[in-house]
């Protein structure tokens, strides 16, 4: 038996190695993603996803955007963000999911990474993922995990964002686990400006406090 | 029906808390309520796998990091190779192991070091390795220096390899940092003094002469242990 290797902070310095070109376009060909300002000249590690068949993907377009505070409420702009989700149909591109009846998609493979702007913001543009199995014949409601990281972050925070479905949260069993008055940080907010844009915003502290989740 | 086969759970004896006042910015930016527990659904127990996933997200492994210039980096070459395994001592394959690192005079190739120390234009410090069937990882890098940083007073930061672990669940992540053999500054840093001991010496590397190349480089051994997952599935 060997011990768990402790976690350690990313440090102030991930942005040249790990949010790659395009890590925050799960759909398109663009370069979302990295942070490359904030590289020296010569040093523009960050490659662009090599498959062309993102633009592929089978589902309705969707982007999820907001900001991210730390528990003072000042804006962390060195917050890197991944993302986990299904395809439209419901199913992980995985092999312990071994659901027949929901179809796979090999264009979409549901992960990304993004590393938050000088404002704190941050922005993935995915596919709105279908609904997939809970705890014992329960069905869970769209969601998407999320995980932050960073500077400061000595362990991953993880949490989900879920879409305004009243009928389907309601029967969500993760969702059920979090007392009624702090969901709604939970669940993403339509934007005016369009309907395939979902504003998430994260806080670590104050009113509104994002629910984290231990898993 | 059957569930899906859930992880341990994160041991509290070997990790670190999410604020530790030694370790000032920690604080702000830990959550002020404490996260929910929850169970393992298949959104955890899955993550970015099967063959050549990694290259299709990210592009190709990267394992020498000192060939990415046209010359070679400053520094001391050292070869840096172990395991992925989880808790029950199993290999875990194909997980992406992701390196960032200083160069071998304390300077990370970004805007906001402003160490006062040069940069190397043969040097980057960032790469990848995927472990093997076997959970083998092995990579070529230099051995990076120690820098100052606002913490406490004189604060320095001992040398060290940040890496980045994802693998086949979303559940089993892990980011750490991998500190040499016999740094005096080692002790004194709050960041590595956030892991609970014994545990710390978990992150320090050993040195090895089985992995050393005569007249070429210092070989160090490095371990990285995943959460274990029970072998039955749980019934709900």
């Amino acid at each position: 038996m060997a011990g768990q290797t402790p976690w350690q902070t990313t440090g102030p310095f991930f942005h040249f190695g790990l949010p790659w070109k395009g890590g925050a376009d799960l759909t398109g060909d663009s370069e979302l993603g990295a942070r490359k300002d904030l590289i020296q000249p010569g040093h523009d590690y960050g490659v662009t996803a090599t498959s062309g068949m993102r633009a592929h993907t089978i589902g309705e377009r969707i982007e999820i955007f907001g900001h991210v505070w730390d528990n003072k409420g000042a804006p962390i702009v060195d917050c890197l963000i991944e993302l986990w989700q299904a395809n439209a149909a419901g199913r992980y591109a995985h092999p312990e999911d071994t659901r027949e009846d929901v179809a796979p998609d090999p264009a979409f493979i549901g992960f990304g990474r993004t590393a938050s702007d000088r404002q704190g913001g941050y922005r993935f543009r995915t596919i709105k993922p279908g609904r997939v199995p809970g705890p014992g014949n329960s069905l869970q409601a769209p969601h998407i995990a999320l995980g932050l990281m960073g500077p400061g972050f000595l362990k991953r925070l993880a949490t989900r964002v879920y879409f305004p479905s009243a009928s389907e949260n309601a029967e969500d069993p993760i969702l059920g686990l979090v007392p009624e008055e702090r969901r709604s940080t939970l669940i993403a907010v339509r934007a005016p400006e369009s309907p395939s844009l979902y504003r998430f915003d994260i806080r670590l502290g104050g009113a509104g406090e994002t629910v984290f989740f231990d898993i | 029906m059957t569930g899906p086969v859930p992880y341990a759970r994160e041991d509290k004896a070997a990790q670190p808390p999410l604020a530790f006042p030694a370790f000032k910015a920690s604080v702000a930016r830990a959550p002020s309520q404490p996260p929910i527990r929850a169970p393992q659904t298949l959104t955890e127990i899955t993550g970015p796998s099967g063959e050549g996933v990694w290259e299709r997200l990210m592009g190709p492994a990267l394992t020498d990091l000192t060939r990415q210039h046209r010359g070679e980096p400053v520094g001391e070459r050292i070869i840096v190779s172990g395991r992925v395994l989880d808790e029950n001592g199993r290999p875990v394959p194909n997980t992406m192991i992701e390196i960032l690192q200083a160069n071998a005079a304390g300077r990370y190739v970004h805007q906001y070091d402003q160490h006062d120390a040069p940069l190397d234009e043969n040097f980057t410090g960032a790469g990848r390795v995927i472990s093997d069937a076997g959970g083998n990882y092995r990579f070529i890098t230099i051995k990076p220096g120690a820098y100052p940083w606002y913490n406490q007073r004189n604060a320095w930061r001992p040398a060290h390899i940040h890496f980045s672990l994802m693998g086949a669940a979303f559940a089993n992540r892990l980011i750490t940092q991998m500190y040499f053999p016999g740094d005096p500054l080692f002790g004194l840093d709050a960041i590595a003094n956030a892991v609970p001991e014994p545990a710390r010496e978990r992150i320090v590397a050993r040195f090895d002469p089985d992995t050393t190349e005569p007249f070429w480089a210092l070989g160090y051994r490095f371990d990285f242990v995943l959460r274990g997952r029970d072998a039955t599935p749980m019934e709900h």
